[in-house]
């Protein structure tokens, strides 16, 4: 049986890859246009926190003990003598440039700033994240194909626990036990205060600077110090990603393949690991992505906790001295990671799921 | 019993009967979920706390008492005492009353905000629709905590500030949950009778769209109040939410937190209280959801 596609309509085969192609073209300029309208919707919030709701942004920026002309100077350098419309341009426009302002507690700009801090929060984050997945998956799954079991109960909890335990709670917890009574960890900080500033940032990733420089007990304190945190980072993720996969597997072990593959006599390991986890990689790596988002907020108050320099550590001093540059730079640069990172999620799970495309 | 037959009646009479019904049925599926029944406690201690606070805390929450500085716990201080020797069992008593000020204000400002902008998105659609609902989607795509600190720096430190910002970061998730609920009613034949009957769009959306968006809401914003009491505690840690003295339990770990390595109750305690209750509402939001709003289930 052929049946011949008649010359004036195209090939379905052809008419469907064209229309593909359009389609993806179209998807693409899409997500490129909500993106921008993102970013630029996290500009005009940020714009509206520094300038619109301080009465006097100024003061805000130059503190109460500036000179009427310092006061003055900064005023006209904000552009504040000009229309919000053109400020606002203005502020995008500088912030597309890389230009933040002055930090008022540390003089420098604001954006270099940024680039010296973000390092220790990108590695705690890393860190966190990998220990969430690598424990978090096996527990979901383990969860759902053991359901109604004691381990799945445990495993309810700890998902609980994941929305109701404070981050900085924890943090405090673990360092009275780990490190001051056990002394498994090391304390607060990233080094100890004799490594400090020995190893030349290459990368800012200190356990890969000081691998690169050949240091291996800088190394293994660098780790010490890192474990703690990023455990702590870990279990928020650890709990979410349990939660989400142990649904998802559920979801696929009540399909009718599964039964199936069950009847036909295969063993229940291959049936809960490659029928039914297959098939949820792909909701799994944005569950994964939004984890890891959360992280880099979540990251905010554990980083105070052990006095961790990154950017959380910087926007919360910057909060207490009431530096706005540099809260709105942080808050910039944490909210444009934030986003990023879930859109990239998005288009994976686009990308790599067949039905949406 | 025949007020049982009353409740369950096929055919209600009145009104009445048919919402003390719908309730009765509501509170019997509840009960038979033990952990909605835990969660359901726990809210209650939580309420009955904050009201009797004043009869339950066995001393004052801001009187010092230097004599007996950081004192484990003991039969008198069951949670020990703090730097300034006061009684931690009782500041965390007078603080519930500061965690459900946060959590109902909270409510309070953020649902009816996000119903009403999601009701009136969906119901007008068109460019109205795009309109509040990209900015709503702006909102949700930022991180909330950061949202709030920042909002908290521009208006500066204070329990109020700390209640106005977490209100305006919580907000989009239920305008989202609205303008869906609204979307699936807008076309019903009973709207459509109203507005024949020459009923407004305010009349419409108050009266008719808006209270059936109630259960989905109750059950979102149940889920939220962990959220929104872990996000107060953080300000309170951070220094940027309740002001001391207040026995606030976010700002109480942060007193703590210089004694952390010796004298650890000053900031683990107030921790479990607001484990418990994070979890209270947790237990209770789940429990709910399986009730009210079933489709949505193990999707959050």
């Amino acid at each position: 049986m052929s049946v011949e596609p008649s010359p004036a309509t195209p090939t379905p085969a052809a008419a469907f890859g064209r229309s593909r192609t359009w389609r993806r073209s179209g998807a693409i300029a899409g997500f490129l246009v909500t993106l921008a309208l993102t970013f630029l919707g996290l500009l005009a919030i940020t714009f509206f926190i520094g300038r619109v709701i301080p009465i006097d942004p100024v003061l805000a920026v130059v503190g109460d003990r500036a000179t009427p002309a310092q006061y003055e100077t900064a005023r006209l350098a904000m552009g504040l003598d000009q229309p919000l419309v053109v400020q606002f341009f203005n502020y995008v426009g500088n912030a597309l440039t890389g230009n933040l302002g002055q930090s008022i507690s540390t003089g420098r700009p604001v954006i270099e700033d940024l680039r010296r801090f973000f390092p220790a929060t990108f590695e705690m984050a890393t860190l966190g994240i990998l220990i969430g997945v690598a424990l978090g998956v096996p527990l979901g799954v383990t969860a759902a194909a053991r359901q109604g079991s004691w381990l799945d109960q445990i495993i309810r909890v700890v998902g609980l626990l994941g929305y109701s335990v404070p981050a900085f709670w924890l943090g405090l917890v673990g360092l009275a036990v780990f490190y001051a009574r056990l002394r498994w960890v090391g304390g607060p900080g990233r080094l100890d205060i004799f490594y400090d500033g020995l190893v030349p940032p290459v990368t800012g990733v200190i356990l890969i600077d000081s691998l690169v420089a050949g240091e291996t007990d800088i190394f293994w304190n660098a780790v010490s110090h890192l474990m703690l945190p990023a455990t702590v980072l870990g279990f928020f993720s650890l709990a979410y990603i349990a939660r989400m996969t142990r649904s998802f597997m559920l979801d696929q072990l009540g399909q009718e393949f599964v039964t199936t593959a069950r009847v036909k006599g295969v063993p229940e390991r291959i049936v809960v690991w490659r029928h039914a986890f297959n098939p949820i990689r792909v909701p799994l790596i944005t569950v994964i992505g939004l984890s890891y988002a959360g992280l880099l907020e979540g990251s905010v108050m554990v980083e105070v906790v052990f006095s961790w320099p990154g950017i959380g550590n910087y926007l919360t001093t910057a909060l207490l001295n009431a530096d706005m540059n540099a809260v709105l730079g942080a808050t910039l640069v944490i909210g444009a990671v934030f986003i990023f990172i879930n859109k990239i999620s998005d288009v994976l799970y686009r990308v790599l799921d067949p039905r949406a495309r | 019993m025949r007020t049982r037959d009353w409740l369950l009646a096929d055919s209600p009479a009145s009104r009445l009967q048919a919402n003390a019904g719908r309730a009765y049925r509501i509170v019997v599926a509840l009960l038979a979920n033990p952990l909605s029944v835990l969660g359901g406690l726990i809210i209650l201690a939580l309420l009955l706390t904050a009201l009797l606070a004043p009869w339950l805390a066995p001393y004052s929450a801001t009187g010092q008492d230097l004599g007996n500085r950081l004192m484990p716990p003991s039969a008198a201080h069951w949670m020990g005492t703090d730097e300034l020797g006061r009684d931690i069992f009782s500041r965390v008593i007078w603080g519930s009353q500061i965690t459900l000020t946060i959590v109902l204000l909270v409510a309070l400002i953020s649902a009816p905000l996000g119903l009403v902008i999601g009701a009136v998105a969906g119901y007008f659609g068109g460019w109205i629709d795009r309109v509040l609902m990209g900015f709503t989607d702006i909102f949700l795509s930022l991180p909330k905590l950061i949202l709030a600190l920042a909002f908290v720096a521009a208006l500066g430190p204070g329990i109020n500030n700390a209640i106005i910002a977490i209100a305006i970061t919580a907000w989009p998730a239920y305008a989202r949950i609205a303008r869906a609920e609204t979307l699936t009613i807008r076309n019903a034949e009973y709207i459509q009778a109203v507005q024949l009957a020459g009923g407004g769009p305010i009349r419409l959306i108050v009266r008719h769209i808006l209270p059936l968006c109630t259960s989905s809401m109750i059950v979102r914003v149940t889920l939220d109040m962990a959220g929104v009491i872990l996000t107060a505690a953080g300000l309170g840690f951070l220094g940027l939410g309740a002001q001391p003295p207040l026995p606030e339990w976010g700002a109480m770990i942060s007193r703590g937190r210089t004694f952390i390595l010796d004298q650890w109750w000053v900031a683990t305690m107030p921790g479990f209280a607001i484990i418990i209750v994070s979890l209270g509402f947790c237990f209770l939001g789940d429990g709910l959801r399986d009730v009210l709003d079933p489709k949505s289930e193990g999707r959050t």
